[in-house]
């Protein structure tokens, strides 16, 4: 396209713009306001609803503003009386059908229609005839539909076929006919669907778990993290009352543009789950009681002292949630080590560790989530990528589209909805070998502790040749490593040959880390083998797994569900039921831990407290709380202060959460993280026995306790397979 | 080849068919044989198509299902519920109106026992909702019947027509 500058005019005003743009993306640009209902930035251009006409000098008729290309010269004029005209009477089409149910819509109060209507529309209405109504459609458990207030603008179509890549809705009929519709009768079973909500420009499509229980200016809008996935979309908690009563995206491009997932839409409902813990718990002899929470956390101490005993040896250890804050990783690793113990776990569905000595100071995307779309070559192992992280599979698709080249190396198939250069499956005791296979294409020595495969990898097939050799030629490529592959078995040595295939060809190398903070609670030092900041440890505690093939006689679990957030379930749970002392800091009162903990702690869902989540990318994001704590919960950063202060913890007395990620900050908040292993990386390079895809893949609404609880999610296709024993994928490809 | 081909519940000439529209178009762009499927699909299938129709030509084109589903109820020429299988249009545009094209239609409409829109109970004719100009005013008040034009029709010309259909 030619790249020209242009002068145009706009209401007298002068503007610079580039030969070829759009009319409104220049006056948007300048903040000159033009009314739109079809027009979307994230979307094709449709010019279908009429509503930015304008007037252009020398062109006898209105144009659309966003459908005109700017030439040189161009003179606009968005209020002259000719523009003002043709803008009412199209408001004045639009509104023949709509019902102008405002009063009863849940739309009404952030409604762009009748924001508009508000400034072009008359007071009175010509139309004396029959209104139109149009039947609805039930889209499933998250987004409710009252169809006939549709203004056929085809934002959610051009949504399903632009962004989301499955085009699940359409335009059915024409002229005064049409509706928009699945036409059979289909739920809209998108992992990014609910945006169809929010790009409504009306209130045909809503907010199916929010609808009729408040009104849009009656709530706070309050900015926060979403902590379910690694990339930490931006949000807004819209509260009444103390209550969250929906989410909606933040615009934020750098991360999820004006997007967010279906699972950090709707996971809010999670937070007022009937299993909530209300006040603290002491089991007294066998007997649950509710308790204060003095005595509840002189109990905790107590049980954690008599734990950890007076010797040398430890005997206590803490699971961490990966999605907890950084502020409660942080606390909670210096509350282990002060009781003398490294034994401290964020990497909870992780089953190797063999090579956690060489492990990047956390594991992260090695580039920004804004770049991924500029990829021009990607190899992805070991990943439910839609599923895993919807917004980044977004990312990617938007890459694929733009033509890059995207491989996968999967243990099954997974439907994506984008085009794929080479889908390499296999089963997980072949990953290791593929990937050596991938390593020995490109040209490379296997490491040391891939010898075993050497005489294998040695046969190299053509996907495999191709798959490097497009890697090798991008300017910008990746090789990915997603959940699947971190769950894997033989992690380490996947993670030793990713890194060398990526140096080898000369890509970078990135990973798709568990929960909402991974990153964080590396940096926190929430791992065995290291403190704070990646300080390295003399003497390594226990890693997760350590911990339950030999019990310990305490345990502490901070937003943890053994049963639910462990590789080894079973093992977590006997874990539990053997050790003397539990203590478990938890929002809710519920399986293993309502069975065999000790003394149970009601803290804050995320919603509940403020905190710190450093995403893939290692962005550092600060929240504030959002949402009133339900009971008696507290954060749970200032329930480990003060079970800091009562275990005589120096320097535990924190005011702010703000001054527990200052503190750990000044250690570690400049850090980079370099995925590349050092050359003397090793891994145990045993096979190991077969490990089911559908025991590395999490289904997507079952990754942490208050997704788990989040009912509407449950409700929708991917919920219900999980619940069932389905998981997403394709027998065939 | 299009993708989807392997079990398709289309027939061989179908396909063939299909494969002739879409050769016309560059490659790629299989898309605009939608119409021309839809057409084919709906002859051989006694003048109406069905959602799993409609699915399989979306298959074989290697298309959307719901982009079929909009072509189909965007254009009148397909039918999208059970209809009669002969087809009969009485052109009800300005030209054939003003030469008597209502007379002609409610006489359709009492001799068959059915209104506009609507199909014999034996399933033997449809007749269809509301046709624009078929561009023969020169033999105005005409109708279509299945893909054959009839001209300057009378009563008593429409029921021997009608009387001859199978």
């Amino acid at each position: 396209m030619d790249q020209k500058t242009v002068k145009i005019e706009v209401n007298g005003v002068e503007l610079q713009a580039q030969a070829g743009q759009m009319l409104m993306e220049v006056t948007d640009a300048a903040d000159i306001y033009i009314p739109r209902f079809c027009y979307h930035e994230k979307l094709s251009i449709a010019a279908n609803c009429r509503m930015c006409l304008v007037e252009v000098e020398d062109v006898h008729k209105p144009l659309p503003a966003c459908a005109t290309p700017v030439t040189d010269g161009m003179k606009v004029f968005t209020k002259s009386p000719a523009a003002i005209s043709a803008q009412r009477a199209t408001m004045e089409f639009l509104l023949i059908n709509h019902p102008l149910d405002c009063p009863i819509c849940d739309q009404g109060g952030e409604c762009e229609l009748q924001d508009l209507a508000m400034g072009y529309g008359r007071d009175i209405s010509r139309y004396a005839e029959k209104k139109r109504s149009v039947q609805d459609q039930d889209l499933g458990p998250l987004v409710s539909t009252d169809m006939t207030r549709c203004i056929h603008c085809t934002r959610c179509v051009r949504f399903g076929q632009e962004i989301a890549g499955i085009q699940e809705l359409g335009t059915m009929g024409r002229g005064e006919f049409m509706e928009i519709s699945t036409y059979v009768k289909n739920s809209v079973d998108h992992e990014l669907s609910g945006n169809i909500i929010d790009i409504c420009p009306v209130g045909a499509l809503n907010n199916k778990p929010y609808r009729y229980s408040a009104r849009a200016w009656e709530m706070e809008q309050r900015a926060t993290v979403a902590p379910h996935d690694c990339l930490g979309s931006s949000i807004y908690a819209h509260v009444l009352r103390g209550r969250v009563k929906r989410v909606v995206p933040r615009q934020n491009e750098q991360i999820n543009e004006t997007w967010i997932s279906d699972r950090d839409r709707f996971s809010y409902e999670g937070i007022y789950s009937d299993d909530r813990l209300m006040q603290p718990m002491i089991r007294d002899g066998g007997e649950w009681r509710t308790s204060s929470w003095e005595a509840a956390l002189e109990a905790a101490a107590a049980g954690l002292l008599e734990a950890a005993g007076g010797d040398a040896a430890t005997h206590i250890g803490a699971w961490i949630s990966p999605s907890a804050t950084t502020e409660e990783a942080y606390l909670t690793a210096r509350l282990m080590r002060h009781l003398g113990s490294n034994n401290v776990d964020h990497r909870l569905r992780t089953r190797d560790f063999s090579g956690q000595e060489y492990d990047p100071l956390f594991p992260s995307l090695g580039m920004d989530i804004a770049e991924v779309p500029s990829l021009e070559a990607a190899l992805i192992v070991g990943s439910n990528l839609r599923k895993e992280v919807p917004l980044l599979a977004h990312r990617v698709r938007q890459a694929a589209v733009a033509g890059a080249s995207i491989n996968f190396l999967n243990l099954a198939i997974y439907e994506y909805l984008f085009p794929i250069a080479e889908y390499m499956v296999g089963s997980s005791a072949d990953l290791p070998l593929q990937l050596a296979r991938l390593l020995v294409a490109a040209g490379a020595e296997l490491p040391k502790s891939a010898r075993l495969l050497a005489s294998a990898a040695a046969s190299v097939d053509e996907d495999q040749q191709r798959t490097v050799a497009s890697l090798a030629k991008a300017d910008s490529g990746l090789v990915l490593l997603g959940q699947m592959a971190r769950r894997h078995p033989q992690f380490g040595l996947i993670q030793l040959l990713a890194s060398r295939l990526a140096a080898a060809t000369g890509v970078r190398l990135g990973h798709l880390t568990e929960g909402g903070n991974s990153a964080g609670a590396c940096l926190a030092g929430a791992l065995p083998h290291r403190g704070a900041g990646g300080a390295r440890l003399n003497d390594p505690g226990q890693t997760i797994a350590d911990m339950i093939a030999t019990p310990l006689r305490g345990l502490m679990m901070v937003g943890t569900e053994p049963e639910r957030d462990c590789a080894d379930a079973a093992g977590a749970v006997a874990a539990v039921e053997s050790a003397e002392f539990v203590l478990a800091l938890s929002p809710y009162f519920a399986g293993s831990l309502a069975q065999h903990a000790d003394v149970v702690l009601p803290t804050g869902t995320f919603a509940e407290t403020s905190g710190t989540l450093v995403n893939v990318e290692g962005r550092w994001q600060s929240f504030a709380a959002v949402a009133a704590p339900l009971g008696e919960a507290r954060p749970a950063w200032k329930v480990l202060r003060v079970l800091g202060n009562l275990l005589e913890l120096a320097d535990c007395h924190y005011l702010t959460s703000e001054a527990i990620r200052d503190e750990l900050a000044s250690a570690a908040g400049q850090l980079e993280s370099d995925n590349l292993l050092s050359a003397k990386a090793s891994a145990r390079a045993d096979s190991q026995a077969e490990t089911p895809a559908e025991d590395l893949d999490i289904p997507m609404y079952q990754v942490d306790a208050v997704v788990r609880r989040a009912r509407s999610l449950q409700l929708t296709r991917d919920g219900r397979q999980a619940r069932h024993g389905v998981t997403g994928r394709r027998e065939t490809a | 080849m299009p993708s989807g081909t392997e079990q398709t519940i289309l027939s061989d000439q179908v396909q063939a068919e299909i494969d002739r529209w879409i050769a016309k178009f560059p490659q790629g762009r299989q898309r605009s044989a939608v119409l021309a499927a839809l057409h084919a699909v709906q002859h051989e299938h006694g003048g109406f198509v069905t959602p799993e129709l409609m699915d399989a030509v979306a298959n074989y084109l290697d298309l959307p299902a719901v982009q079929v589903y909009e072509i189909a109820t965007f254009y009148t020429m397909i039918e999208t519920r059970p209809v009669g299988r002969h087809s009969i249009s009485v052109c009800t545009n300005i030209s054939c109106m003003l030469r008597g094209s209502d007379e002609i239609v409610s006489h359709i409409e009492s001799k068959l026992g059915i209104e506009l829109g609507e199909s014999t109970p034996d399933g033997k004719i449809y007749l269809k909702r509301e046709e624009e100009c078929l561009a023969a005013c020169c033999g105005a008040p005409m109708m279509m019947v299945d893909h054959a034009y009839h001209e300057d029709l009378t009563p008593a010309k429409v029921d021997a027509i009608l009387d001859a259909l199978e």
